[in-house]
C-alpha cells in the first residue's frame, strides 16, 4: 500500500462492477432531471444511459430509466440517494426484479453505392430495421431492440459505410400484469 | 408605494408574495429570522418593517453569518432556522451554511430574492442561478415563478427541512412574485406530501432480530450520533433509558455529544480520529454493535476494511442512503430515533434479560486506565486541554451552550467539555467550516437570551467571520468568544509536522489582531491572558460580564491534539500522548510513506 501521506484513508475496492436498469418515477417540476443528474456527477456514479419523458402528463410524472454501473454497495447507494430525494415517488430496480424488458431505438445513416448498399439491405432485414429516409447514395434504418442487437446492428454497419448514429437510450418496463 | 396588504383588503387572504412569506413564517411559528437586505427583497424587507412585532429580524454583517446564526439557533432548540437574504451575492453567501447544514442535518429555510422573472436568464444585475447553485447543497430548492404556487411552496419548505433526515431548503423568489397579488392559505396538518414520506416506525421483525443480538451480546457498544439529538428530547431520555436497563457502554460521535451524559457511569468518551482510546478500543473489539443516527463517516471508522471486524452490527437511521454506506451492517432498522428505540427498549424488556458482561466492563477498565486523555502540566504556558478544562469546571451547573470553531480546539472542547444535556453543543462536523461558531453563538444567544454562551474559537478560525461581533453588539447579545490563540492554524500545522516533514506552509499568522482591542472597537469587551495562574479569574470575570466578550487566551503555539488515530490505521493502532515522542509519531505516521 504505497500511498501518499494525506488526510484521507484511499482505499482501493475490489469487489466486481455490475450494470443496472433503475426505474425511476418522478414529480415532473422544474429542474427534477438536473437533480437526478447532478446526484451522479457530484457522487460520482456513472450513467451508461438515461432516458426521461413525462407519462403521466395529469399527474405531472416523469419516468427516468437510468442504466448504471458499479459495485452492488454502490448500486444500493445511488437507489437509495435517488429514493430520498423529495421528488421521486419511486426507484425500482429492474435488473433485481429479473423480469423486465429493455428496449432501445436507433437511427443508423449508411453512405455507399453498389454491393455495399444490397448487402446492407439485407442486414437490415435479417435485424427488423426499417428503412426510414433513402436517397441514392444513402440510407437512413431504424431498429429497436435491446442495446446489444443495436451494437451488433451497428458493427455491422461500419464496413458497409456507416455516417452516423443517434440513438434514444434505454427504456424499460416489467412484465407481466402490473405496474412499477 | 403603498402595500398590497391595504390595496387587497376585502379577502384577508388575498396578499402580495411578500407579505405571504411573512405570513407563513408566522404561521410556521417562526420568531426570529436572520437576514441581510438587498434590492431582491425588498418587498419582503417592507413587510417585515411592518409585522415588526410579530417576526424579529436580526441584521447580520454578512449573509454567511446569517446562516450559521440560523443553524445555532436550530440546533439549540430543535426549531427551524430561517434567513432571509438577496439574490446574486446574497444567495452565494448563504452556500457555506446551505452546505454546513446539509451535511449536519439542520432544518433551515432560507428565502432568497431573485431579479424579476422576465430578466431570469439575461444576466441580469445580481443575478445568478440560486437553485443551480444550492441545488447540491440542499435538501431540496424551489423558484417560485408564479404567485399562485407560493403558499404552497412555503408550507412544502417548512415541512421538507423539518421532517424525515433535516436539512435546509432555498426558496428562490423572484421579485415580482414578491408583488403580486394572490390567495394564500394557512399551512394545513392533514396535506400529505405527494412525493417524500419518510418513514418513522422501525420495521418490528428487525427491531427483534436487534433485541436477540443485543441480548446475546458478550462485548457490546452503543455508537451514537447526531441522529439522536435531530430526534428530539425523547430519543436522548430513550437511550439513557437503554443505558441503563441494558448496562452497555456507550460513545458517541462528535454530533451526538450530550445525548448520554458525560457524568455518566457508561460512557467512553467520544470516538473516532481523535476519540479516546477506550471507546475506539471498544468499537474495534466488540461482538455487537449498535449504531443509533450516526454514520460512520471517516473520520469515525478509519481505515474501513479493518473497522470493528468482529461484530455483527445494528443500524438505526432515518436515511436509507446512511446504510451500508461505508461500512455493511448486518441489521439495519430504518426509523426515527425515538419511535424505534421506544419500539426496542418494550421488546427488550418483555423479552430479554441484560447480558452478563464483566469480563467485558473489565477489559474497558484496562483500556480507560491508559488515560488517553492526559497531558503534561505546564505553570509557565496555558495548554489549551487545560485552558478548556477550566472553562468547564467554571461553567459547570451552569444553564450553558457551546458552539465551536474547527481545529485542534473543537477537538479539544469535544474531549475536555462534558455535556450533560442534548442540544448544548453547536460544532460545524460534516463540513468542518471554520468561523461556524461565532455566528453561531449568536443563533443560540437569540434563542436563549438569558443563557450563558461559549463560543470555543481558534484564532484562525474567529478572523473568517469576525465582523458579526458588530451584530452581537447592536442586539446586545452577550455570547462569550473563548479564543485559544496560538498563532497558527493549530491543526493544519499539526498535520504539516506529523505528515509533511514539518514544512509548515502558511500555517502561522504572523500579523494578528489585538483582540482586546478589538474588541473595545466593536463595543465589546476584551480580556487576554498569558499565565495559568491567571486564567481562572479572568474567566470568572467573563461570565459576569453582560456584553459580548473576547477572550484571548493565549496558549501553547506547538501543542497537538492526541490521542489519535493515524490515517489509514484502525481503531487500535491510535497513538496515544503518553506515547507520541518525535519517534513513535513518526513510526506511526511513516511505515516507509505508506501512509494515508
Amino acid at each position: 500500500m504505497n500511498q501518499p501521506a494525506s488526510a484521507y484513508f484511499m482505499e482501493e475496492r475490489h469487489d466486481s462492477n455490475e450494470t443496472h436498469t433503475l426505474s425511476v418515477l418522478v414529480q415532473n417540476e422544474p429542474g427534477v432531471l438536473a437533480r437526478v443528474i447532478g446526484l451522479f456527477s457530484g457522487r460520482g456514479y456513472n450513467i451508461e444511459s438515461l432516458t426521461v419523458s413525462e407519462t403521466e402528463a395529469q399527474k405531472h410524472v416523469s419516468r427516468i430509466t437510468i442504466v448504471t454501473t458499479g459495485t452492488p454497495m454502490v448500486i444500493q447507494q445511488i437507489k437509495h440517494q435517488l429514493d430520498r430525494m423529495v421528488p421521486v415517488y419511486r426507484v425500482v430496480d429492474m435488473t433485481l426484479t429479473g423480469r423486465s424488458i429493455e428496449r432501445e431505438l436507433a437511427m443508423v445513416k449508411l453512405r455507399g453505392t453498389g454491393e455495399h448498399r444490397i448487402e446492407a439491405l439485407r442486414m437490415a432485414e435479417a435485424f427488423r430495421a426499417r428503412v426510414i429516409d433513402a436517397t441514392t447514395e444513402s440510407f437512413v434504418f431504424e431498429i429497436t431492440g435491446n442495446s446489444a442487437k443495436i451494437n451488433q446492428f451497428i458493427d455491422l454497419m461500419r464496413p458497409l459505410g456507416l455516417v452516423e448514429v443517434s440513438r434514444t437510450g434505454v427504456a424499460a418496463i416489467g412484465r407481466g400484469a402490473e405496474g412499477m | 408605494m403603498t402595500t398590497a396588504a391595504s390595496d387587497t383588503s376585502h379577502d384577508p387572504n388575498q396578499m402580495t408574495g411578500a407579505a405571504m412569506i411573512v405570513r407563513a413564517m408566522i404561521d410556521h411559528g417562526v420568531k426570529h429570522i436572520f437576514g441581510y437586505p438587498g434590492g431582491a427583497v425588498l418587498p419582503i424587507y417592507d413587510e417585515l418593517f411592518m409585522q415588526q412585532e410579530h417576526l424579529q429580524h436580526i441584521l447580520v454583517r454578512h449573509e454567511q453569518g446569517a446562516g450559521h446564526a440560523a443553524e445555532g439557533y436550530a440546533r439549540s432548540t430543535g426549531k427551524p432556522g430561517v434567513v432571509l437574504v438577496t439574490s446574486g451575492p446574497g444567495a452565494t453567501n448563504m452556500v457555506t451554511p446551505l452546505a454546513d447544514a446539509l451535511m449536519d442535518s439542520i432544518p433551515l429555510v432560507c428565502i432568497t430574492g431573485q431579479v424579476p422573472t422576465h430578466l431570469i436568464g439575461n444576466d441580469a444585475f445580481q443575478e445568478c442561478d440560486t437553485v443551480g447553485i444550492t441545488r447540491p447543497c440542499t435538501k431540496h430548492n424551489w423558484l417560485v415563478r408564479d404567485i399562485k404556487d407560493l403558499a404552497r411552496v412555503l408550507h412544502e419548505a417548512f415541512y421538507v427541512a423539518t421532517s424525515g433526515r433535516p436539512g435546509p431548503v432555498v426558496v428562490d423568489v423572484p421579485k415580482d412574485v414578491q408583488f403580486a397579488t394572490g390567495t394564500y392559505h394557512p399551512p394545513r396538518k392533514a396535506d400529505v406530501h405527494v412525493s417524500y414520506t419518510p418513514r418513522l416506525k422501525g420495521d418490528a421483525a428487525q427491531i427483534r432480530k436487534a433485541v436477540a443480538l443485543l441480548a446475546g451480546a458478550k462485548r457490546p457498544i452503543i455508537y451514537s450520533g447526531g441522529g439522536v439529538i435531530n430526534s428530539g428530547n425523547e430519543a436522548s431520555k430513550l437511550l439513557r433509558e437503554l443505558v441503563e436497563v441494558t448496562d452497555f457502554p456507550i460513545t458517541s460521535t462528535l454530533m451526538g455529544l450530550g445525548a448520554y451524559p458525560a457524568s455518566g457511569k457508561n460512557w467512553l468518551g467520544m470516538l473516532g480520529m481523535h476519540g479516546t482510546y477506550e471507546a475506539n478500543m471498544a468499537m474495534h473489539d466488540c461482538d455487537v454493535m449498535l449504531c443509533i443516527g450516526a454514520r460512520f463517516d471517516d473520520r469515525i471508522t478509519g481505515r474501513t476494511d479493518a473497522f470493528s471486524p468482529n461484530s455483527k452490527k445494528i443500524h438505526i437511521d432515518i436515511d436509507p442512503s446512511s446504510i451500508n454506506k461505508n461500512i455493511r451492517v448486518d441489521v439495519p432498522i430504518i426509523g426515527d430515533v425515538a419511535s424505534v428505540l421506544g419500539d426496542l427498549l418494550s421488546v427488550f424488556k418483555a423479552e430479554a434479560k441484560k447480558p452478563r458482561i464483566d469480563p467485558w466492563w473489565f477489559e474497558i477498565g484496562r483500556w480507560r486506565a491508559r488515560n488517553s486523555l492526559a497531558y503534561k502540566k505546564n505553570n509557565d504556558v496555558i495548554l489549551p486541554q487545560f485552558a478548556i478544562q477550566r472553562l468547564y469546571e467554571a461553567v459547570r451547573g451552569r444553564d450553558t451552550y457551546i458552539t465551536t470553531e474547527v481545529g485542534q480546539h473543537q477537538m479539544w472542547a469535544a474531549q475536555f467539555f462534558g455535556f450533560e444535556q442534548p442540544k448544548r453543543w453547536m460544532t460545524s462536523g460534516g463540513l468542518g467550516t471554520m468561523g461556524y461558531g461565532l455566528p453561531a453563538a449568536l443563533g443560540v444567544q437569540v434563542a436563549h437570551p438569558d443563557s450563558l454562551v461559549i463560543d470555543i474559537a481558534g484564532d484562525a478560525s474567529v478572523q473568517m467571520t469576525m465582523q458579526e461581533m458588530s451584530t452581537a453588539v447592536q442586539y446586545e447579545l452577550p455570547i462569550k468568544i473563548f479564543i485559544l490563540n496560538n498563532n497558527h492554524m493549530g491543526m493544519v500545522r499539526q498535520w504539516q509536522q506529523l505528515l509533511h516533514g514539518n514544512r509548515l506552509s502558511h500555517s502561522y499568522s504572523e500579523a494578528m489582531p489585538d483582540f482586546v482591542k478589538l474588541a473595545d472597537a466593536y463595543g465589546a469587551v476584551g480580556f487576554q491572558v498569558f499565565k495559568p495562574a491567571d486564567l481562572d479569574g479572568a474567566i470568572m470575570e467573563m461570565i459576569k460580564v453582560k456584553k459580548p466578550v473576547l477572550f484571548d487566551c493565549r496558549v501553547a503555539s506547538l501543542e497537538n491534539c492526541f490521542p489519535m488515530i493515524p490515517s489509514g490505521k484502525a481503531h487500535n493502532e491510535m497513538l496515544l500522548p503518553a506515547e507520541a515522542n518525535d519517534e513513535t509519531t513518526a513510526a506511526a505516521f511513516a511505515g516507509g510513506k505508506a501512509l494515508v
